[in-house]
């Protein structure tokens, strides 16, 4: 029987969170290991950095930073943005990090997904898309891969795309919907339910959440293994424990906090 | 960051070359044990427990084991009677083969072959599930405080159901998540990425190792 993962989301800047959190009793808020004890405290299950770190020099502070996590936090962490290479996924897997994800990338160039799975396994091979609503004809799923952060349209249709990934060895889908992103809406279920019906490996669902009542639907009605949030956690609206009564309270299994 | 503790039980993490080792050494020496990460034989020689991880597909890690030389390392230090751990893929290693890479031979240190989860269920399980301890895995020290505690596990493929179970886990049926035989154990959830319930696994088998020392 499945036991949904709930799932918060870091952006990270050069080694660092951005992006709000109020937590009490955190010295440091942009601190990733602190900010990952406490959500590991409040029972996430996982923990996803994105890096937003703009220059690719500066992508070093990104391996100590998933070596720092894995030195104190033991719950597993995925990595994603800016990865580019079988090189750029070793490095981060050799400094800890559970799975690297990977979005834009892997449209630029499909292989790459064959290469990370090939060289240590499907279990860390994350692909992440952003796809949006579309009734561009020949689209036939009526969901559109976008790239460039949901900014560029790719012609690709997002059922096809994730079938190929998971093909290629892609071992989960994270789905976020850049209609929902940031709307506090609740998740594209309909997108999720595509995605979820279309491929037999784990699907996170992702973009939209703006309470704890959201995330059951992504679970029930959307199909995913996986449930994801930033802000909501971030800002301290609620803890990951609370996402996780509201998931029981709606019959989903979850591992229950401490 | 976490040391080797200098005091602890001497426990040599095989170091095959292969993905994120760098976990199952980190958690062993959070828990206070003198841990190393190593492909020197001298020092898994002395070691007072050993601990082959494991990440990645059957046959890619069987081929890194034997590349390293260390696959021979894994066998004789199982046989020898200090405490010896296989962790994931590392525990499905120990078996005679797997479904996943027919005609390689795993370390046959355990009977059986690994075997495809049920075709019905979400493949990998990828989530924390919770462990039912057999009559045998009650009076196990490594479980020790352990029954219906929650592990994180990710797999696809997985131990056959007999003999010497000490755990199992509801993923379509019950699946093998842990065994022992003697002073092996085996582990198909990763216990360094357990949180408390992982790490109190692991200080189990880090006193398991000092006691025997």
């Amino acid at each position: 029987m499945t036991v949904v993962r709930v799932i918060p989301c870091l952006d990270v800047d050069q080694g660092r969170v951005v992006k709000g959190v109020n937590f009490v009793d955190i010295v440091d808020a942009g601190d990733p290991v602190e900010l990952a004890a406490v959500y590991d405290q409040q029972g996430a299950d996982e923990l996803i950095f994105l890096d937003i770190t703009a220059s690719h020099e500066r992508r070093d502070t990104t391996v100590e930073m998933a070596r720092a996590v894995a030195e104190q936090v033991f719950i597993p962490f995925t990595i994603g943005g800016g990865i580019r290479t079988v090189d750029d996924a070793r490095r981060l897997l050799r400094a800890g990090a559970d799975k690297v994800s990977i979005n834009s990338a892997a449209v630029a160039r499909p292989e790459l997904v064959a290469e990370i799975a090939d060289e240590f396994g499907s279990q860390c091979c994350v692909v992440a898309i952003d796809a949006k609503r579309t009734d561009t004809p020949g689209l036939d799923s009526g969901f559109e891969i976008f790239v460039k952060g949901g900014r560029e349209g790719t012609g690709i249709d997002a059922i096809e795309w994730v079938r190929k990934v998971v093909d290629l060895g892609a071992g989960e889908i994270m789905v976020n919907s850049i209609d929902r992103d940031g709307t506090r809406d609740g998740y594209d279920l309909e997108m999720t339910r595509a995605v979820a019906d279309a491929v037999r490996v784990p699907v996170i669902a992702s973009g939209g959440v703006g309470g704890v009542e959201d995330f059951a639907p992504g679970a029930i009605e959307g199909g995913a293994t996986a449930v994801l949030a930033a802000s909501i956690f971030h800002f301290g609206e609620a803890s990951v424990a609370e996402a996780k009564t509201a998931l029981a309270a709606s019959g989903v299994r979850v591992r229950p906090p401490e | 960051m976490s040391e080797p503790a200098a005091d602890g039980p001497l426990i040599a993490v095989l170091d095959y070359g292969i993905g994120n080792l760098h976990s199952a050494h980190q958690s062993f020496c959070h828990v206070g044990a003198n841990a190393h990460l190593t492909a020197d034989r001298g020092l898994i020689a002395d070691a007072a427990a050993v601990v082959l991880p494991g990440v990645g597909a059957f046959g890619a890690c069987m081929r890194a084991l034997h590349d390293s030389g260390l696959a021979t390392v894994a066998i004789d230090a199982a046989a020898d009677d200090r405490p010896f751990i296989g962790i994931c893929v590392g525990m499905q290693l120990l078996y005679e083969g797997s479904e996943e890479s027919p005609g390689v031979e795993g370390l046959g240190i355990l009977p059986g072959q690994v075997g495809w989860l049920p075709k019905t269920e979400i493949r990998p399980q990828m989530q924390w599930n919770q462990l039912d301890l057999t009559d045998a895995g009650t009076t196990d020290p490594l479980l020790d405080g352990l029954d219906r505690s929650w592990m994180y596990f990710v797999h696809s493929l997985v131990g056959p159901g007999a003999p010497e179970v000490t755990a199992t886990c509801q993923y379509g049926g019950a699946q093998t998540a842990a065994v022992r035989r003697g002073s092996v154990w085996a582990t198909q959830f990763h216990p360094e990425k357990s949180a408390r319930a992982g790490l109190q696994l692991l200080t189990n088998f880090t006193r398991i190792a000092g006691a025997d020392a």
